[in-house]
């Protein structure tokens, strides 16, 4: 490595942008991946148990001749019901392990109605003092509090300017059931989302249980894992075990999903190919170094050298390739994401994503690319190994 | 050819490097090499090569381009095999050995000094000098460090163990191919060309320590030279002419130091 100094230069320079490379795009992708999924899960519990669905079933239906049925079935419409036995199913996922916080939900349809306005709404009774771990809504607040009494009601921003209300108004909330309550706004959120904002209101629980004439009810059992990839796994688990339908954010999100995986698959052939160009160059610089230096290894052959001490030159020379390689690579990439962290903001100066970053990135980049200098360099030191000293200093 | 019963118990007799018993450093037995064996191009260049060099015999291998002369310093080298007929070096018949062993063999018993010297332009003359020893013991030491310096001293280029081989001049660096030859205290020096690559002053010099070490030292050594001037200051002149030693006799009119 001593000579051909130029050479040496420009493999370390290819294998430490392309450690530069691959550093700087773990830490992007895998940061745009966590603020994908972070902002995903800000507005939706990770598992949520539901209510079995109801079906129709045939009076003529037998066990013993199904085929002979000609039936028509009719899908049955799904009431508002409770999942039964909440508190029970609450009381077993909050004993699984990884489950972070459990909260029972009561939701359903209505009106809002202020004076001559009125808005059709979603609306959602909550805990709050378990809801609010679930999702990011007290981190939205724009005005007031999320912590709700049984007479306040939580209004998105713009359902707010459409009624012409704003906190410590008084807003009559009604539901199909015929029931209707007057509230007061105690809060008003934004969650960077108008439709969102205009459909959404939040309730306690027992306000909107008696809304939607559920007394004791809860249409659903939300919560959250520590591991939210574990989501779907712990879902099937609790299925089982109560018999209830449960989703979890996994299958709610499907495509975001797909779109995800796509990346993962594409990021990984981007490394790959890097990858491998450092290799090939690795590998032309060291069967150029067999070629050039054949009477040198000649001569060590000559001088008491093994094959295998051959061997293990040219082995290692490829490693130091990609040991040097990977230290430039993650200072140079330690610049760029230093650089874009300063660079790539919104106008109100938050970033645009929170980069993923893991100094273990450098410890894999670094064993990374010593692996692939060493394999790189089986070939070139093979045949050095195998070179004939007396054909060798002949030349 | 006898192969002995023992390749280690041999081997074992190399380490201790000890030609004392018989006072031959080398002996060749009916030495043939053949190229391309089995097919039509088959070409015989050695055809029964006998030959045995004494401790400390200062000779010279003459004779004409093709004779096989470097074919010939390949196999006593053991950096070729020989097709047929036995080569013991310090008493080891190399026969049978492996690649491992013929290595070791060859770097304790054996220097080496080319027309080309064939130094490592990236090291210095010292660094070049410890090689063989690194080669056989790992890692480079001070002691291995004070033997290379004791023998750039006595190739007389003190001033220059410092320098990298590039800054020297052609017979600086065939005089630090010759330290680095002797570096390992081999019994046997095979030198191919050593002063064809250099002016007559620079030959002398150079021919001059070979004489010198082999005097002192008793390391037999085997020259081949095409410049007669300096092969009849050899001890002993051995022709070859198509493969076949033509003639092999003591240099009477070599004028003794």
């Amino acid at each position: 490595m001593r000579e051909g100094f130029l050479q040496t230069l420009f493999i370390i320079a290819g294998v430490a942008l392309g450690v530069a490379v691959i550093v700087f795009m773990s830490s992007l992708i895998n940061g745009l991946q966590g603020s994908i999924i972070r902002r995903t899960l800000d507005f939706q519990a990770q598992i949520i148990v539901l209510p079995p669905t109801e079906v129709a079933r045939s009076l003529r239906q037998t066990k013993t001749k199904p085929a002979n049925n000609a039936i028509l079935i009719q899908p049955r419409a799904q009431r508002l019901r409770s999942v039964d036995q909440w508190q029970k199913v609450r009381s077993f996922a909050s004993n699984i392990k990884g489950v972070t916080v459990v909260s029972p939900v009561v939701s359903g349809a209505g009106f809002v109605v202020r004076a001559d306005a009125n808005r059709a709404i979603v609306l959602t009774g909550i805990e709050p003092e378990t809801f609010l771990q679930l999702i990011a809504l007290k981190t939205k607040i724009m005005a007031g509090t999320a912590n709700l009494k049984t007479t306040d009601i939580i209004v998105g921003k713009e359902l707010a300017q459409d009624l012409g209300v704003w906190l410590s108004d008084k807003i009559i909330l009604q539901t199909a059931t015929g029931a209707n309550l007057t509230l007061t706004i105690c809060g008003i959120f934004d969650f960077g989302n108008k439709y969102s904002n205009r459909s959404s209101i939040y309730v306690a629980l027992r306000t909107a249980q008696s809304l939607l004439n559920l007394p004791g009810g809860a249409t659903s059992v939300e919560m959250n894992l520590v591991d939210p990839y574990l989501a779907q796994v712990v879902a099937e688990q609790i299925q089982i075990q109560t018999g209830q339908k449960v989703d979890s954010w996994i299958t709610n999100n499907a495509e975001l999903f797909t779109a995800l995986y796509g990346q993962k698959i594409t990021f990984f052939v981007i490394r790959l190919f890097v990858g491998l160009t450092a290799a090939l160059g690795i590998a032309s610089v060291l069967v150029v170094s067999v070629v050039q230096k054949s009477k040198e290894i000649g001569i060590l052959r000559a001088t008491g050298t093994t094959r295998m001490q051959i061997l293990r030159i040219f082995l290692l020379q490829g490693a130091l390739f990609g040991l040097i390689g990977s230290i430039f690579g993650s200072a140079a990439s330690w610049g760029l994401l230093i650089a874009w962290r300063n660079l790539a903001k919104n106008p109100d100066g938050t970033p645009f994503f929170e980069l993923s970053f893991d100094p273990m990135y450098f410890v894999y980049a670094g064993l990374g690319a010593m692996l692939v200098g060493i394999v790189s360099a089986v070939f070139p030191a093979q045949r050095a190994a195998r070179l004939d000293p007396a054909v060798a200093i002949r030349g | 050819m006898v192969k002995p019963r023992n390749y280690q118990d041999n081997f074992n007799k190399a380490d201790s490097n000890n030609t004392a018993d018989t006072g031959i450093t080398l002996q060749l037995v009916a030495i043939k090499k053949a190229y391309s064996i089995g097919t039509k191009a088959e070409t015989e260049v050695l055809h029964g090569i006998d030959l045995t060099l004494k401790r400390g015999e200062f000779c010279a291998l003459i004779g004409p381009s093709g004779s096989g002369k470097s074919t010939l310093l390949n196999i006593i080298g053991l950096l070729d095999n020989a097709t047929s007929g036995t080569l013991t070096l310090t008493g080891v018949m190399t026969a049978g050995l492996d690649d491992q062993a013929i290595t070791k063999l060859r770097a304790k018993t054996i220097g080496f000094v080319f027309q080309f010297h064939h130094l490592l332009p990236a090291f210095t003359a010292i660094e070049n000098v410890m090689l063989p020893l690194i080669a056989t013991n790992g890692y480079p030491n001070d002691a291995m460090r004070q033997r290379a310096t004791v023998l750039i001293d006595k190739v007389g280029l003190k001033q220059w163990g410092a320098h990298l081989t590039n800054e020297l001049s052609g017979g600086q660096q065939q005089r630090t191919a010759i330290a680095r030859a002797l570096m390992m205290n081999p019994a046997l020096v095979l030198a191919d060309e050593p002063t064809g690559n250099l002016d007559t002053r620079s030959a002398d010099t150079v021919f001059d320590l070979m004489r010198e070490v082999s005097k002192n030292s008793g390391t037999t050594f085997l020259i081949v030279t095409h410049d007669p001037r300096l092969a009849k200051r050899c001890d002993r002149i051995i022709e070859l002419v198509d493969g076949k030693i033509n003639s092999d006799k003591p240099n009477n009119a070599v004028v003794k130091d």
